[in-house]
């Protein structure tokens, strides 16, 4: 493995793989604050070129989490494919780039080396990739998922319905949801986020969105983002959910923080299988965010893309319905301003895809970052083109609990427009029923009216 | 009886007036009637849990009654697929000033008014403040002596104000919290230090204060995170012998302090009583049963 590179007359050394992953990273402030980001534009273009000339092998022979420290590298490890790994090793991260993005390359041959890709990998050749080459590469890769609807297929474009409310009210939950679905939103789930991490309030939400589920005969899924255990013991409980929901990190340390570990993970999985509304087989659903190890003090010196990219890899093992990023949740400190996030956004979709993730986009900010409505709408817009399965809907953008916003029912409706695309299949063909929609996909007049469900 | 919403329909209605009569605030220091006659109402005044803008709903009764239910943005309605002008004129509005809530400095003049003695932490500027969080909590050698100069290490309290992620939070609350805090303290007898003001302060820089006065117990009065609903929020953070890194779960938070949630003088005797009850059980956070 080289780890040197001469350019413009000088000598560019790095210490480890660690070093080369992070200083190949195009410009985040949380690798700057934790001061392992290149110091100069040539330092990071001399990294880039380091990496490009590092084979699949020397990433696995050089893991930057050795397995026996850490369970994420172990189960990880234990995932991969060896036979395709065995196959494809010592292919350079600079091959891997030139192979994704040639005419004679699929999406369907792409996912057929994906098992065999370490997390570590993807990261890499995303970092030697430009914006477009990132919307190149993932245009091609298509993963529909199915937990009671499938989503994800070619053509079409999915959303969460995210009617949170300050206080858990059910009526007040409702409302948003009546709304979000009166512009065609909800077919990815109906997903709440509860202010109050209680069995009783996750049994109640739960159960409010399958009523309404069941009332007006949407097909979709519906599922309350508690902490998983507390989710867990809702369905115990009775209660009547599709899908069950975890945040996880990219490190065994960060995913304690979390209070998540693998074993929770496969209790999960089980849980909903056996006691859950839909047939699957992807039950579960995932949101993880660049910086999110660093903001609990748990990235172990790994620099934050390559953290999100194994949080794709440990997400893989239990093949979830849905996976999104909240890169740009957690503030100025990870990702400073428009085109950082711009870029995380891509970087993370491409990732996820080349993992065999069924990627969806939250593309959103906090009200302390310097990213504004463009740069969140410009971020969507791009991420839609790559061919994200799905975003978020939220009124108006503004999401009342979580205080930060993220795209609107309203900008559901316009990216499937603009994109020519329809909402998951059986869901479609409800919005014309309900004469919500038209052939084409439009909005008809009488959409965008929360009333019609009461 | 006179309802709150009356009264806030009546105080809108009186500013409308004085708008339209000048007799408002003159806006950039122009004098508005040499450029028009009238003036734009403040489209923040605007009440949305009244506006319904779907133009036939199948159902308005019920659009009524399920807009009181949630502060959602919801009966917005459309043009083709987007927001109505106004829609996005409001949303651009807060969001505006959240921002400026979160990037404008405290005034010099504020400062100096409440004659608040002005310390920095490591950050010299917003943009690394808003990046750094590390030097945030943090004050170099300088600094350090100032504080201990100013506050002296016999207090077993001390009261800080820093300007946290919202200025406007502070300039709003702050003074009257702090009145009434001291108010309750002296009631009791406690010793505090006279309060001081902490520019691109994080919660953690109380700790460093805690460290370098020696104080029993720190409390730190610091704008909160603006959401788009209101910027002026302002939450009260208290620690028993705080040190830098303590655990987060060790300290004891007295959050939403603004008008539409705690008023700031009910939340300052809170805090004082607080501060006794921390006092006697020498504790704070988890630790502290209330």
């Amino acid at each position: 493995m080289i780890l040197k590179t001469k350019l413009a007359g000088q000598v560019y050394g790095f210490q480890n793989l660690t070093e080369v992953m992070a200083k190949a990273n195009d410009e985040k402030s949380g690798d700057v604050l934790l001061n392992r980001a290149a110091k100069t534009v040539t330092e990071r273009t001399a990294a880039k070129m380091v990496l490009s000339r590092i084979t699949l092998e020397d990433i696995y022979e050089n893991p930057l989490l050795p397995p026996e420290k850490d369970e994420v590298s172990r189960v990880l490890k234990e995932d991969l494919s060896l036979g395709i790994y065995e196959r494809i090793k010592k292919w350079t991260i600079g091959e891997l780039r030139n192979w994704l993005l040639s005419h004679e390359v699929s999406g369907e041959d792409i996912i057929r080396i994906s098992r065999g890709l370490e997390a570590e990998a993807a990261a890499a050749v995303a970092k030697i990739m430009t914006s477009m080459d990132l919307v190149a590469a993932a245009s091609k890769i298509s993963v529909p998922s199915t937990c009671a609807t499938t989503i994800g297929l070619p053509g079409t474009l999915s959303y969460r319905n995210q009617p949170n409310h300050p206080s858990d009210d059910l009526e007040g939950i409702k409302a948003s949801l009546a709304e979000g679905l009166s512009y065609g939103s909800g077919d990815a789930i109906f997903g709440v986020n509860p202010v109050e991490d209680t069995v009783d309030n996750t049994l109640a939400i739960m159960n409010l969105l399958w009523d309404f589920m069941e009332k007006f005969k949407v097909p979709t899924q519906n599922c309350v983002l508690a902490h998983v255990t507390t989710q867990m013991k809702a369905v115990e409980k009775g209660a009547y959910a599709c899908c069950l929901f975890q945040s996880l990190a990219g490190t065994e340390l960060a995913n304690e923080g979390f209070g998540v570990n693998a074993a929770i993970l496969n209790e999960a999985y089980d849980c909903i299988h056996k006691l859950g509304q839909a047939p699957g087989p992807n039950l579960l659903y995932f949101e993880t965010g660049q910086g999110s190890e660093q903001s609990i003090d748990a990235d172990l010196g790994i620099d934050l893309m390559t953290l999100e990219a194994r949080c794709y890899g440990l997400a893989r093992i239990y093949r979830p319905f849905m996976l999104n990023n909240v890169s740009g949740f957690i503030g100025p400190e990870t990702l400073y301003d428009g085109r950082q996030i711009i870029r995380a956004t891509l970087e993370d979709h491409f990732m996820g895809k080349l993992l065999g993730i069924p990627m969806g986009m939250a593309p959103c900010y906090t009200n302390h970052t310097k990213i504004n409505q463009d740069d969140q709408e410009i971020a969507t817009m791009l991420a839609a083109m790559a061919g994200a399965n799905y975003y978020m809907g939220v009124p108006v953008g503004d999401d009342v609990m979580l205080a930060y916003q993220d795209t609107s029912y309203h900008d559901d409706a316009t990216l499937r427009e603009i994109l020519g695309r329809t909402p998951a299949p059986e869901f479609f063909e409800w919005m014309k029923k309900m004469e919500l929609m038209d052939d084409k996909g439009r909005l008809t007049a009488k959409a965008g009216d929360a009333s019609i469900f009461y | 009886m006179v309802s709150e919403h009356d009264i806030r329909k009546c105080v809108t209605e009186i500013l409308k007036e004085m708008a339209l009569t000048g007799q408002g605030p003159p806006i950039n220091n122009v004098s508005l009637d040499s450029i028009s006659e009238g003036i734009l109402p403040d489209i923040l005044d605007r009440d949305l849990s009244e506006e319904i803008n779907v133009p036939k709903p199948h159902n308005l009764e019920a659009l009524k009654a399920i807009k009181k239910l949630t502060p959602a943005r919801i009966g917005v309605w459309r043009t083709g697929t987007r927001y109505l002008t106004d829609t996005l004129l409001r949303f651009r509005a807060d969001h505006a000033v959240a921002m400026d809530a979160v990037f404008t400095e405290v005034p010099e003049e504020w400062i100096a008014r409440h004659n608040l003695p002005k310390f920095r932490t490591r950050c010299e500027n917003k943009d690394m403040f808003l990046t750094r969080p590390d030097l945030g909590r943090r004050f170099d050698q300088e600094e350090a002596s100032k504080i201990k100069n100013l506050v002296g290490q016999n207090n077993r309290v001390v009261v800080f104000v820093a300007d946290g992620l919202s200025t406007t939070a502070i300039t709003v609350n702050a003074m009257d919290t702090l009145k009434s805090l001291n108010d309750g303290l002296l009631a009791s007898n406690i010793k505090t230090s006279p309060p001081f003001f902490v520019q691109y302060g994080r919660v953690g820089s109380e700790d460093s204060v805690s460290e370098i006065t020696g104080a029993e117990v720190v409390v730190c009065l610091i704008g909160e995170r603006p959401g788009l609903v209101t910027s002026e929020s302002m939450s009260a953070y208290l620690c028993y012998k705080a040190y830098l890194d303590i655990p987060e779960a060790k300290r004891t938070v007295v959050s939403n302090i603004h008008r539409g949630g705690t008023p700031a003088v009910e939340a300052g005797s809170y805090i004082s009583d607080l501060v006794k009850l921390m006092l006697e059980k020498k504790a704070s956070g988890l630790d502290l049963k209330l």
